[in-house]
Order: structure tokens, then C-alpha cells, then sequence
């Protein structure tokens, strides 16, 4: 499969009076045509930054200040407004937690799809609203030949999400930047919801980014997982595998404070502290005052490490066989 | 045995305002129509002390006005809520201090200009359950309950982060010496790090305190983990009642099936295909919920008479409550899914 969406090395850092901030630092990651690739970590671990990086949707004071993001081949950083907006919504597209803020209030859907459609394409009006009912027909709207002539506030948050989805969809984009789609819906809405993005992804092959905090939905949807802490990807690697057996022990941490897969009412294995603010990083590791297995060298940044497909940003990677690495280090 | 807690058949409806020019138009002779939401419709639980009964629903189900309700906040349309035998309401105002409630929002509910260890001292001080000259004191014992450093009790509410916003809020609560905690959504907007702290923090209190708890989320892995019983609710009115593990592992309602069904596992295999199971449809609005059993139009197992007649709740099991005509058959065709994963 080839790739369509490369990202090398990215760095996007935020000058604020208080500092430099970098949010985005060093991530790197290949995505194919159809994959899915999950994205997590807590708030203010960098993730979103990332989503919007891609889009070239940074605002000043924010701005990537280096690495490389290859779409179909293209580099899109460095590239001027004009030309990033020529692709932006055309080759790649995103969705966004809240489908209130992202909907204009004061148009009908069929305006703001219109206006989306010929943003990048010219077609008879005819021609146009054909492909805008398609679109949300796919997206599971029912009745939307009539639905197309509502407003934003005549639709429940899980319809308004797939509006938004179906706008995302009209060009048929290489890659879709989810982020956080579902948080704001009920359960039952999620699913749904999750049900007809993995079926769009595989009929379409659309590739997407699934930006999420929650660890159970990246893994219904995606085959491949990348771990964030503090604008950093600490760990990457198949979902089930990364999932099963953790290399780094902010991974492990995520899943052990699962409720889900404690006994009831036993104490959840929790991590220790709080996310570092971004303008006090610990030298070396930015995990490591919060880590168990932290040791001296902790305070140099690791290297990361590839083995088997995976890669992981640790010193004292867990569940490596053979000699301790701790031992072997001392 | 009659029980610690108790709300007995309480609905609440939210009503629209009548305005002058409606009441004019009514006086005239014209038809004004008042539609009214039924928020919550005769809804009774009981709890016994020390026990921590969950309540789960998705938006709209009526869960946080149930909470408000019992928490004496907001007075029922009719129904009673009583705390060891004595109504919590009188003359419509709250008028008991052993019910506390924590709140999903800590940025919302603790006063922004006011020191939070101000916040914490409060109420005791207000109730006399601890002279002005020992706040200070008092206080410091309460952050240190909660894992914070004492020495923060002269910061603002923004100075903390998310987390420790909710430690405080735990901290006023719990100030006030409750018999009865109610928590609405306490962990739903913290990150799942955080998330675990809190839930730890809870129930190392709550078995230290023998605490009495209702605990209200949307999050079906929380409440499994940390409540005794639970109840689910549907469009106001409670589906299903009873011991969590049992709930879970053989549900009797086919709402309480297709939640379980639908809420993300964590999906452990390189090459599995989640099976989603969507409910189909949306909720309907409350405004005009569907007649007969209001899950019908959305359910998998619907039958003709579930159209016409609405399913009371009723003892299906032995200490097990269901709203459906055919949950014994539900019960026999035997487990759901619902699993994390087995370590």
C-alpha cells in the first residue's frame, strides 16, 4: 500500500510572552490509503496541535518550525496560504469535537455545502445539490433531499456531526483529521457513528487520524496506535500490541487507570502527579517525574527505538526479554 | 427493613413560563398551549446506608434532575425524598446539611473569588460544626484528606489544575459531614490519568467515612466500578434496577443491553473487527415521548403490545427491578458482552 499522508520531524512551537511552547516536538508518522491511525494522549499532550498542524491551521503566535508533511507526495510545509487553502477541505479534511462551533448557525446545510463544494469545484447548481445528498445519504441522514434545507439547530448533535462529516467527505479527501468526533455524543450515537466511519474509510479509502482521549474507542477503530505525552510521541505501534504489552510506562500508566478492566471496586493502578505545564518540561524525559522506573538517566531525553514495527521513546523500556536493561546499564 | 434513603414516586416537570400576553390570550378565549417536560417520571430508589447505588442514562434521561431533586436543590411536582425517615424538603427548602453534592464542573462550582480553603470552611462554620477560630485548623485536615498540600487553602480557584479543583470540591463536600454524597458526573471532564486519582480518592473516603452514595454518570466502566446497585434510566422513568455485577453480566431491559453494547471495548487483537452494535434511531425528545413503552421505537425485541401499553417496573428477579413485558425471556437468553479485558 503506499503512503499518502508522510509526516517527518514535525515541530510546531507557540511564542508566548511566558516562553517558547512546543507543542508539536518531533513527530513523526506514515499513513496509508484506507488505515485508520488512532492518536492519544491527555490534554495538553500535544495531539490536537498535531491534527491542526497537518491542516496548516496553526494561528499566530503558533507555526511549524520544522520537519516535513509529504501529502501524495507534495511538502505542504513551507507551502503559502493560498496553495494550502487550495488543498485544504479538497485533499485533506477535518472534523472537529464540537459540530455546533464548526456549523454556521445562520445558513441552511445546503448553503454551507455548497459553499464548501464550490470552493474548490465548479458545477451546475443542479449538479452540485445532487452530490451534497449523496453525501449526506452515505453519512446515514435520512430523508436528505428534504433534511438539506434545515438549519444547524434543527438537528440533534449526532446528526450535526454526521452533517459535518458529510461536508468533510465532499471531495473525497485523502486523508480525514478526526478530532475527538464523538466525545460530545452518548454512547449510542458513538456507535453508530463509529460504525459508519470505519465502513466510509473502507469503501472510500480515505485514510484518517482518529484524535481521541479515549483509549477503548481508538481501539474498535484503529490498527495502528500513536502514544502523546507532552507534545512527544512516546510509543507506536499496532493497537492490540501496544495495548497488550506496553513499552513505555506512560502507556502501561493509560491503561492501568482504566476502570474498565479493574475488579470493581479495587484501587485502579493510578499514575502519580500531573501533566508537566509545557513552559517547565523537565530536562530529559517528560514523563520521568511521574514514572516508577525512573532512574539518573532519566534526565537525558531517550532516543527512540525501533524493533518489530514498533517504536518507543524510553530509557528502560517494559516487557523487553532477555537481561535487565536496568542491570545492564549499571 | 425500611431504607436509609428514599425517594418515593418522585416526577418533576419543567414547564415554560406563562407570559402576560399568554394569560391575556387565555382570559380572551384563545387556546394556549402549555407543553411541559417531563424530566422525571415517578422515579423511587432507596438506598441503605453505606451503600452506592449508580445511576447511568444518556443525555436527557432525567438523571441530573433526579439528583437535584434528591439532593433537596430542586423541589419535586410531587413525589418525597426522606433521609432516615425525615423529609429533606420543608416548606420547599432544603433542610438538611447531611446531604452534600459534588458536581461535574470544578470550574463552575467553586467561587472564583473566594480562597478555596474560604470555600472549604464555609459551610462548617455557617452550620457550627466548627468554631471560626478552628477553620483554619479544620481545614488543613480536610486538604490533607484529600491529597492536597494544606498550604494551598490561601489560593484561588484558578491557580489549581482540574483535578485538584474536584479534590476541593470533595473536600467541601465532605466538610460538612454528610451522611449522603451525590455525585453528578464527578470524573466526567477530567483526563483518565486524573480520573483514576479521583475515583481512588472516592473510594478510600467513602469506605473510611461508611458514606451513603448516589452516583450519577453517563460512563458505564465508572459506575461499574465503584457502585453496589445501580439503576438506568430511559426518558425519565427507571428501566432497570439491581446489583451491578448481575445487571451487567445478564441485563433484563433491552436499553440496558444495547448501552452495554454499545460503549467501546478496548480491543486487545492485532487483526479483530469490532463488532459495533448501534442502537438505532435517536432519543426521542421529551417533549413528545412515544406512547406505550417509550424504548419501543428504537428496540430490537419489540412486540405490538409494547406500542399500545407501558411496561410498569417490576420484580423480575429477586431484588432485581425491570420496565419491560418480556424481560424473563431477555434474562434467559442469558449474558452481554461487556468486559474490559481479563488480565
Amino acid at each position: 500500500m503506499t503512503a499518502v499522508l508522510e509526516v517527518r520531524d514535525l515541530r510546531t512551537e507557540f511564542n508566548t510572552r511566558a516562553g517558547v511552547i512546543r507543542a508539536v516536538d518531533d513527530v513523526s508518522f506514515t499513513l496509508k490509503r484506507g488505515e485508520i491511525l488512532g492518536l492519544v494522549g491527555e490534554s495538553g499532550s500535544g495531539k490536537s496541535v498535531t491534527g491542526f498542524s497537518l491542516l496548516g491551521l496553526v494561528d499566530p503566535p503558533g507555526r511549524i518550525t520544522g520537519g516535513s508533511i509529504r501529502l501524495n507526495g507534495t511538502e505542504l510545509v513551507g507551502l503559502p496560504q493560498s496553495e494550502l487553502r487550495a488543498r485544504r477541505g479538497k485533499e485533506i479534511a477535518m472534523i472537529f469535537q464540537d459540530p455546533i462551533a464548526t456549523l454556521n448557525p445562520l445558513l441552511t446545510i445546503r448553503k454551507q455545502m455548497m459553499m464548501a463544494l464550490e470552493a474548490h469545484q465548479h458545477m451546475t447548481t443542479k449538479a452540485a445539490e445532487t452530490r451534497c445528498i449523496e453525501v449526506l445519504q452515505r453519512v446515514g441522514i435520512p430523508d436528505p433531499a428534504a433534511r438539506i434545507k434545515a438549519y444547524p439547530h434543527e438537528f440533534s448533535g449526532g446528526m450535526r456531526q454526521r452533517v459535518a462529516i458529510a461536508i468533510a467527505l465532499l471531495h473525497d479527501p485523502a486523508v480525514i483529521v478526526a478530532d475527538e468526533p464523538t466525545t460530545a455524543l452518548d454512547v449510542s450515537i458513538q456507535a453508530q457513528i463509529l460504525h459508519e466511519m470505519r465502513s466510509l474509510a473502507a469503501e472510500t479509502g480515505t485514510a484518517m487520524i482518529w484524535i481521541s482521549h479515549d483509549l477503548a474507542t481508538v481501539s474498535s477503530l484503529a490498527k495502528r496506535l500513536l502514544v502523546m505525552y507532552a507534545g512527544k510521541v512516546v510509543e507506536e505501534g499496532a493497537t492490540g500490541t501496544v495495548l497488550r504489552d506496553p513499552r513505555h510506562p506512560y502507556t502501561r500508566g493509560l491503561i492501568t487507570s482504566l476502570p474498565a478492566i479493574a475488579k470493581p471496586g479495587e484501587d485502579l493502578l493510578q499514575i502519580p502527579g500531573t501533566t508537566p505545564s509545557f513552559l517547565s518540561l523537565p530536562p530529559g524525559c517528560p514523563f520521568a517525574p511521574r514514572c516508577e522506573s525512573a532512574e539518573a538517566s532519566c534526565d537525558k531525553m531517550p532516543e527512540t527505538a525501533q524493533s518489530d514495527e514498533r517504536m518507543w521513546r524510553c530509557h528502560y523500556p517494559l516487557g523487553l526479554s532477555g537481561p535487565d536493561p536496568r542491570g545492564a546499564q549499571q | 427493613m425500611t431504607a436509609f434513603f428514599r425517594i418515593d414516586r418522585v416526577s418533576r416537570a419543567f414547564a415554560p413560563e406563562i407570559t402576560l400576553g399568554d394569560r391575556i390570550a387565555a382570559k380572551l378565549g384563545a387556546r394556549v398551549e402549555t407543553r411541559s417536560l417531563q424530566a422525571v417520571n415517578a422515579v423511587t430508589l432507596e438506598l441503605a446506608k453505606g451503600e452506592t447505588l449508580g445511576l447511568v442514562g444518556e443525555s436527557g434521561c432525567g438523571k441530573s434532575t433526579l439528583g437535584r431533586v434528591a439532593a433537596g436543590i430542586l423541589p419535586p411536582s410531587s413525589g418525597t425524598v426522606a433521609l432516615d425517615g425525615k423529609p429533606v424538603l420543608l416548606n420547599g427548602r432544603k433542610a438538611t446539611t447531611r446531604i452534600q453534592t459534588v458536581f461535574q464542573d470544578p470550574f463552575a462550582s467553586l467561587d472564583p473569588r473566594m480562597k478555596v480553603g474560604e470555600t472549604v470552611a464555609e459551610g462548617p462554620v455557617a452550620h457550627g460544626l466548627v468554631s471560626q477560630a478552628k477553620a483554619g485548623e479544620y481545614v488543613s485536615e480536610w486538604f490533607a484528606r484529600v491529597g492536597l498540600d494544606p498550604a494551598f487553602a490561601g489560593r484561588y480557584p484558578h491557580q489549581f489544575s482540574g483535578g485538584q479543583r474536584q479534590r476541593i470540591a470533595i473536600a467541601r463536600a465532605l466538610a460538612m459531614k454528610p451522611d449522603l454524597l451525590i455525585c453528578d458526573e464527578p470524573v466526567a471532564s477530567l483526563d483518565v490519568s486524573i480520573q483514576a486519582q479521583i475515583l481512588n480518592l472516592f473510594l478510600h473516603l467513602r469506605r473510611e467515612l461508611n458514606l451513603t452514595c448516589l452516583f450519577i454518570s453517563h460512563d458505564l466502566s465508572v459506575v461499574r466500578h465503584v457502585s453496589d446497585r445501580m439503576a438506568v434510566m430511559y426518558l425519565g422513568r427507571v428501566v432497570e434496577q439491581g446489583e451491578t455485577a448481575q445487571l451487567f453480566e445478564t441485563p433484563a431491559h433491552p436499553y440496558t443491553r444495547a448501552l452495554l453494547a454499545s460503549v467501546p471495548k478496548l480491543t486487545l487483537d492485532d487483526e479483530a473487527i469490532v463488532h459495533f452494535e448501534p442502537i438505532e434511531g435517536e432519543i426521542p425528545s421529551p417533549l413528545s415521548p412515544p406512547p406505550g413503552c417509550h424504548f419501543s421505537p428504537r428496540c430490537a425485541f419489540v412486540q405490538e403490545r409494547c406500542r399500545r401499553e407501558a411496561p410498569e417496573l417490576r420484580e423480575v428477579q429477586e431484588r432485581r427491578f425491570a420496565a419491560c413485558h418480556f424481560s424473563e425471556s431477555l434474562i434467559e437468553q442469558g449474558s452481554s458482552d461487556f468486559k474490559g479485558f481479563d488480565r
